[in-house]
C-alpha cells in the first residue's frame, strides 16, 4: 500500500475520523456543515478502512507500539486477520450509515450537530481502537471511550425523561461488563503483570483459570452484546438513540463484545476447554429464542428491530459455542465451518440490519411516528425506502439467495456433523440445538413480514401518512449500499468465505477446505456432502419468473381492472380492520405464553368508548432485576444508617477503626 | 453433465408442472368418493385454471406492484422446488446448487411473498390469512427441518438426490427412525399444503380459512398461478415424502433411459396411492381449531425428535 503498512493506514484513518469529529465543533448549529462535508468525508474514510482491512486479512499480522498514553505505558497496537474482518464490518458498515446520516440529521432534534458529528466519529473511531488494540490497557481505554461515546448519542434527545432513563441502564450495565472484562484480564495476566496480548497468548493458564478468565470474558462482553438475561438495556438504548446511530450500535457494536468473546477464548487463552461451548451455545440459543419471539410481540418498530438484533446475536453466539466444542474437541476443520458460520452471520447481520435501522429512520422522518399501530400503506409513497428495506427485510428472515441464507445454511451443516462429537449424550442432545436455529430463523420470517407487511403495505392506518414523502438522495445512497451489501453477501459466498478463511486460520488453526469447490458453488464439506450455488439458484428462479411472465402474456391478454377491495358486501371497510400490530403478534403470544407477562385491559360488552389494552413485558425484568434492585436498595439502606449526621459519631468511628488497627498491629 | 440428466432435468420439470394439478383432481375425486357425493372430473382443476386465465384481472386499487409480482415469485419458487426434488431420476444436474436445507428456504420464500402479498391489499381478510399462514408456517419449518436432519444423518449428506440414492442402495430400507419421521412428515405435508385439520380447501369460512383468506383478493390469471402454485407444492410435498420415504422406483445413479422410462409409471402408482391416502386422512379427520394448531404442529416436531434420537440410539 504505496509503502505504507496497513496498520499506520488504518491508524491514520481512525484519527480521521477523530480530526473530523472535532471539525465539528467549529460550526456546531450549522447542520449543513457537519452533514454534507464531515459526514460524507467520515464516509470515505470508512471505504478506506474497508479497503485496507480487506487487504490486511490475507496479510501477516503487523504489530506497532503507540508512544501515547501514561508514561511506560504505551498503547500496544496489532492488526491481524481477526481484527480484520471486524474492521471489514466496521468500515464497510459506516459508509452507509454515515453517507444516510449525511442527509438524515436535522436540525432542532436534541444536540446541537457539530456536537453529534464529534461524538458520531469518536464512537467510530473507538471500536477501530477497540479492534486493533494489543494489550488490555489500550482496550479498556478504548472499550470505555466507546461506551461513553455511544451513551451520549444514546441521550441525543436527553429532554425525555425515558431515554435519560435508557442512557442510564445502558450504561450501568455496560459497566458492570466492563468490571467483567476487567477482572478477565486481570486473571489472565496470570501475576506476571505483563498486561500486552503478547504476553498473556505466551501464558498457558491452568483449567481452573482459564475457565474463570473464560467465564468473566463471556459475562463481560455478553453484557455488551446483550445476551438473555443481560440483554435489557438493549430495546431500551437502541431505540432512542438517532437511526443512523441506532443502526451502529446495533450492527457493529454488539459484534465488538463477539470478537472480544473469540478473542480471548480462542487466541489469548488459547486452548479452549469443550465444555465452555456448551454454555456459549446454550446462551445464544435461549437468546436466539428468546429475542425473537418478543421481536414478535413489539409495537414500536425499533424495538422489534432491538430485539431481533438478540436473537441474531445469539444466533451468532450459538456459531461461536459451537466452534468451541470442536475446537476443544480438537475437531479443527469442524471448529473452522462453525466459526465462519459465525463470522458470515455477523457481517450479514450487520449489514441488514442497519439496513433496516435506517429504513426505519426514513420512515420516521417521513411521518414523526415509530408506532406501529400508526402506520401503514407505505410503500405507495416511499418507494425507495420501501424496496430497498425490503430486501433487508428478506435477507433476516434469511430467505435464499440472500446473505442470511448463506449463514444459516453453514451453521446448520455445523449443527449436522455434531453426532460425531465422542462424548455420548452430548451428541445427541447438540443436534436439537439445529432445531431451535431452525426455528428461530422461521420466528424471523414471521418478524419481518410484520415489520414490511404492517409499515409499508396495506392502506394508511392514519390520515397523515398521505402526505409523506421519501428520502432524500443521500439517504437512498446509504440504504442502496448496504441492500447491495446484502446481495453480495448472498450471491457470492465463495469469496466471503475465501477471506474469512483468514481469521478461521488464526482462531483454530485450519480453515474451510475446497472439494470441488467453483466460484459459483459453495461445497465447504467432505466431497458430495452438501453444496449450494446461489447465483445458479437466483438465475433459475428469475427465469422460471421471466417465462411464466412470458408466456402468460403471449398467450392470454393483459387486462386489467382496478377497484376497491372486496369487502364482503360491508360497506364500511376501512384501514382500521387490517391487522394491527399487537394483532398480528397474538398467534406468537399465545404459543408463547410463558415468555412473556402480560397485561390486558378488556372493554366490557356495554362501553359507550371500548378501549382494548395489552402491555407485554418482559419477565427477565421482574424476576431478576427488580429483585436484585431491591436488595441493592435494602443495602444502600443498611449503610444509610452509618450516616448519622452528627461530627461525634463520626470521631467515634476514626477511634473505633483506630482501635482496631493498633490491636492488628501488635497481635 | 450429459444429455440424460438435461432431459431428466427438464422432464422432472415438466412432468411436476403438468401433472399438478391432475394429482390435485384426483384428491378431490376420491374426497368426492369417500364422502358420497358426485365426483368431479380429474381434469376439473386445468379447467378452473383456464377459465381463470382467460378472465380480467380485477385488482385492490390501493396494493402496490408487489401484489401482481407475487404470484409470478410464487409459482417460479415452486417450479423450482419440482428441479430440485428427485422424483424420477437423482442425477439432476440443478441439484447441485440447491440441497434440501435449500429447497425448505424457497419454500418459505414462497411463503412470506404470500403473505406479504396478502397483506398488500390491506383488507382484513388478508392480514388474517397472513397472520395465520405464517404462525402454520414457523411451527411447521422447523418439524421438517428436523425429518430431513434425520435422513441426512443416516446418508451423511444434505443433498436429496444423494439422499434417496443411499436410502435405496441400502440393503435393508428400513429404518425404525424413517417410520417416526415419516408420521412427522405426513402431519407438516397436512399442515403446509392448507389440508384437513389444519385448513379445509374446500370452504371460506371466514373463521378457519388460512390459504383461501390471503387469495380472497386475486383474480383471474393471477389467481390462476396461485392455485397452479399450491397444487404444485402439494405435488411437490408428495415427491419429498417419496424420495425420503419411498425411494424405490426413483432411476438411481447414471440412469439408462429405459430405467427413467419405469420411473414415470411407478410415480404415478406412488402419487395414486398417496392421493388415496390423503383423500382418506382428510374425509376422516375434522378441522380443528386455529389454536389447536400448535398443538398438532408440536405433535409432529416431536416425532420428528423421536427420529432423531432413535437415529442417534441405535445408529439406524
Amino acid at each position: 500500500m504505496m509503502g505504507m503498512s496497513s496498520l499506520s493506514t488504518c491508524l491514520a484513518l481512525l484519527a480521521g475520523w477523530i480530526v473530523i469529529g472535532i471539525a465539528g465543533l467549529a460550526r456546531p448549529m450549522s447542520v449543513r456543515f457537519a452533514g454534507r462535508a464531515l459526514f460524507l468525508a467520515g464516509a470515505l474514510c470508512g471505504a478506506g478502512l474497508a479497503l485496507v482491512s480487506l487487504w490486511a486479512l490475507n496479510a501477516p499480522p503487523e504489530q506497532a507500539v503507540l508512544p501515547i498514553g501514561l508514561p511506560d505505558l504505551p498503547f500496544h497496537l496489532r492488526l491481524d486477520a481477526l481484527s480484520a474482518v471486524f474492521l471489514l464490518l466496521l468500515g464497510v458498515t459506516s459508509v452507509g450509515t454515515s453517507v444516510f446520516g449525511a442527509g438524515y440529521f436535522r436540525a432542532g432534534e436534541g444536540t446541537a450537530p457539530g456536537l453529534l458529528c464529534l461524538q458520531y466519529h469518536v464512537f467510530l473511531a473507538s471500536m477501530g481502537f477497540v479492534l486493533i488494540a494489543n494489550d488490555a490497557y489500550a482496550f479498556m481505554f478504548a472499550w470505555e471511550i466507546m461506551a461513553l461515546a455511544s451513551y451520549f448519542l444514546v441521550t441525543t434527545q436527553h429532554r425525555i425523561a425515558e431515554i435519560r432513563r435508557a442512557g442510564f441502564l445502558y450504561l450501568l450495565i455496560a459497566h458492570l461488563g466492563a468490571l467483567g472484562i476487567l477482572l478477565c484480564f486481570g486473571v489472565l495476566q496470570g501475576g506476571h503483570w505483563e498486561m500486552t496480548f503478547d504476553a498473556m497468548r505466551a501464558l498457558r493458564l491452568g483449567p481452573q483459570w482459564a475457565t474463570c478468565a473464560f467465564l468473566l470474558a463471556f459475562f463481560g462482553f455478553g453484557a455488551k452484546a446483550g445476551l438473555v438475561p443481560l440483554h435489557v438495556w438493549l430495546p431500551e438504548a437502541h431505540p432512542a438513540a438517532p437511526s443512523p446511530v441506532s443502526a451502529l450500535m446495533s450492527a457493529v457494536m454488539l459484534k465488538m463484545a463477539l470478537y472480544g468473546i473469540l478473542r480471548v477464548s480462542f487466541d489469548l487463552i488459547g486452548a479452549p476447554l469443550w465444555w465452555w461451548g456448551l454454555i456459549a451455545l446454550g446462551v445464544g440459543l435461549f437468546s436466539a429464542l428468546y429475542g425473537v419471539v418478543f421481536a414478535a410481540a413489539q409495537t414500536d418498530m425499533k424495538r422489534l428491530l432491538a430485539y431481533s438484533s438478540i436473537e441474531n446475536i445469539g444466533i451468532a453466539c450459538a456459531g461461536l459455542g459451537l466452534a468451541l466444542v470442536f475446537a476443544g474437541l480438537g475437531m479443527a476443520s469442524l471448529a473452522a465451518l462453525a466459526v465462519i458460520a459465525m463470522l458470515y452471520h455477523c457481517l450479514n447481520h450487520a449489514l441488514m440490519k442497519s439496513l433496516l435501522f435506517l429504513g426505519t429512520g426514513a420512515v420516521l422522518h417521513a411521518t414523526g411516528q415509530r408506532n406501529l399501530g400508526k402506520l401503514g400503506g407505505l410503500m405507495r409513497y416511499m418507494p425507495w425506502t420501501a424496496w430497498l428495506t425490503l430486501i433487508g427485510a428478506l435477507a433476516i428472515a434469511s430467505l435464499p439467495p440472500l446473505n442470511g441464507f448463506v449463514s444459516e445454511w453453514l451453521l446448520l451443516q455445523a449443527f449436522l456433523f455434531t453426532d460425531q462429537i465422542p462424548r455420548t449424550f452430548i451428541n445427541m442432545l447438540l443436534p436439537l440445538g439445529a432445531a431451535v436455529v431452525a426455528l428461530s430463523a422461521a420466528l424471523a420470517a414471521y418478524v419481518m413480514v410484520k415489520f414490511y407487511g404492517v409499515i409499508f403495505l396495506g392502506v394508511p392506518r392514519e390520515g397523515t401518512l398521505v402526505r409523506a414523502h421519501d428520502c432524500g438522495r443521500l439517504e437512498r445512497f446509504g440504504l442502496a449500499w448496504l441492500a447491495a451489501g446484502c446481495v453480495l453477501l448472498g450471491l457470492l459466498p465463495v469469496q466471503v468465505i475465501a477471506r474469512l478463511n483468514a481469521a478461521a486460520i488464526l482462531l483454530v488453526g485450519t480453515g474451510l477446505g475446497e472439494h470441488g469447490q467453483r466460484w459459483w458453488l459453495l461445497a465447504p464439506l467432505t466431497q458430495g456432502r452438501a453444496s449450494y450455488g446461489p447465483i445458479a439458484f437466483f438465475v433459475g428462479v428469475l427465469s422460471i419468473v421471466l417465462l411464466t411472465a412470458l408466456v402468460v402474456r403471449l398467450f392470454y391478454h393483459g387486462r386489467v381492472r382496478f377497484s376497491l377491495p372486496w369487502d364482503c358486501g360491508f360497506g364500511q371497510l376501512d384501514a382500521r380492520m387490517q391487522d394491527s400490530a399487537e394483532g398480528f403478534g397474538q398467534p406468537v403470544r399465545h404459543v408463547f405464553q410463558p415468555f412473556f407477562r402480560i397485561e390486558r385491559e378488556l372493554p366490557s360488552a356495554f362501553d359507550n368508548a371500548p378501549k382494548y389494552r395489552v402491555i407485554v413485558t418482559d419477565r427477565v425484568w421482574y424476576a431478576l432485576y427488580e429483585p436484585l434492585v431491591g436488595l441493592v436498595r435494602r443495602a444502600a439502606n443498611g449503610v444509610a444508617w452509618l450516616q448519622q449526621g452528627r461530627v461525634t459519631t463520626y470521631l467515634l468511628y476514626g477511634f473505633v477503626t483506630l482501635l482496631v488497627l493498633l490491636g492488628v498491629v501488635l497481635a | 453433465m450429459n444429455v440424460i440428466a438435461l432431459l431428466t432435468q427438464g422432464l422432472e420439470i415438466i412432468v411436476a408442472v403438468a401433472a399438478a394439478p391432475l394429482f390435485l383432481g384426483w384428491i378431490n375425486q376420491c374426497r368426492a368418493w369417500l364422502q358420497n357425493r358426485s365426483a368431479p372430473s380429474v381434469l376439473q382443476p386445468y379447467r378452473t385454471i383456464q377459465k381463470l386465465f382467460n378472465k380480467d384481472a380485477v385488482i385492490a386499487a390501493n396494493s402496490s406492484a408487489l401484489f401482481r409480482v407475487a404470484p409470478y415469485i410464487v409459482f417460479g419458487a415452486m417450479t423450482l422446488a419440482a428441479a430440485i426434488i428427485p422424483s424420477m431420476g437423482t442425477r439432476l444436474p440443478f441439484t447441485a446448487a440447491a440441497d434440501a436445507i435449500a429447497l425448505v428456504g424457497l419454500l418459505a420464500t414462497a411463503r412470506v411473498f404470500m403473505a406479504l402479498a396478502a397483506m398488500d391489499s390491506g383488507t382484513a381478510f388478508g392480514t388474517l390469512g397472513a397472520r395465520r399462514e405464517m404462525m402454520v408456517g414457523f411451527l411447521a419449518e422447523p418439524a421438517l427441518l428436523m425429518v430431513i436432519f434425520v435422513a441426512s444423518l443416516i446418508s451423511a449428506t444434505t443433498s436429496l438426490p444423494a439422499i434417496s440414492e443411499h436410502l435405496t442402495t441400502e440393503a435393508i430400507g428400513l429404518y425404525p427412525s424413517l417410520a417416526f419421521t415419516a408420521v412427522a412428515f405426513t402431519m407438516v405435508l397436512l399442515a403446509e399444503n392448507g389440508r384437513i385439520p389444519i385448513d379445509n380447501p374446500a370452504t371460506h369460512l371466514e373463521l378457519t380459512m388460512i390459504h383461501e383468506a390471503m387469495l380472497l383478493e386475486y383474480s383471474a390469471r393471477h389467481l390462476a398461478l396461485m392455485e397452479w402454485a399450491a397444487a404444485l407444492k402439494l405435488f411437490n410435498y408428495a415427491c419429498i415424502g417419496f424420495a425420503l420415504f419411498l425411494p424405490w422406483g426413483i432411476a438411481a445413479g447414471a440412469a439408462a433411459p429405459n430405467a427413467l422410462l419405469l420411473a414415470i409409471p411407478v410415480l404415478a402408482v406412488k402419487l395414486v396411492l398417496a392421493g388415496s391416502g390423503l383423500a382418506l386422512i382428510e374425509t376422516v379427520s375434522a378441522k380443528l381449531r386455529v389454536f389447536r394448531a400448535p398443538e398438532f404442529l408440536a405433535t409432529a416436531f416431536l416425532f420428528a425428535v423421536l427420529g432423531l434420537l432413535v437415529h442417534l440410539l441405535l445408529g439406524a
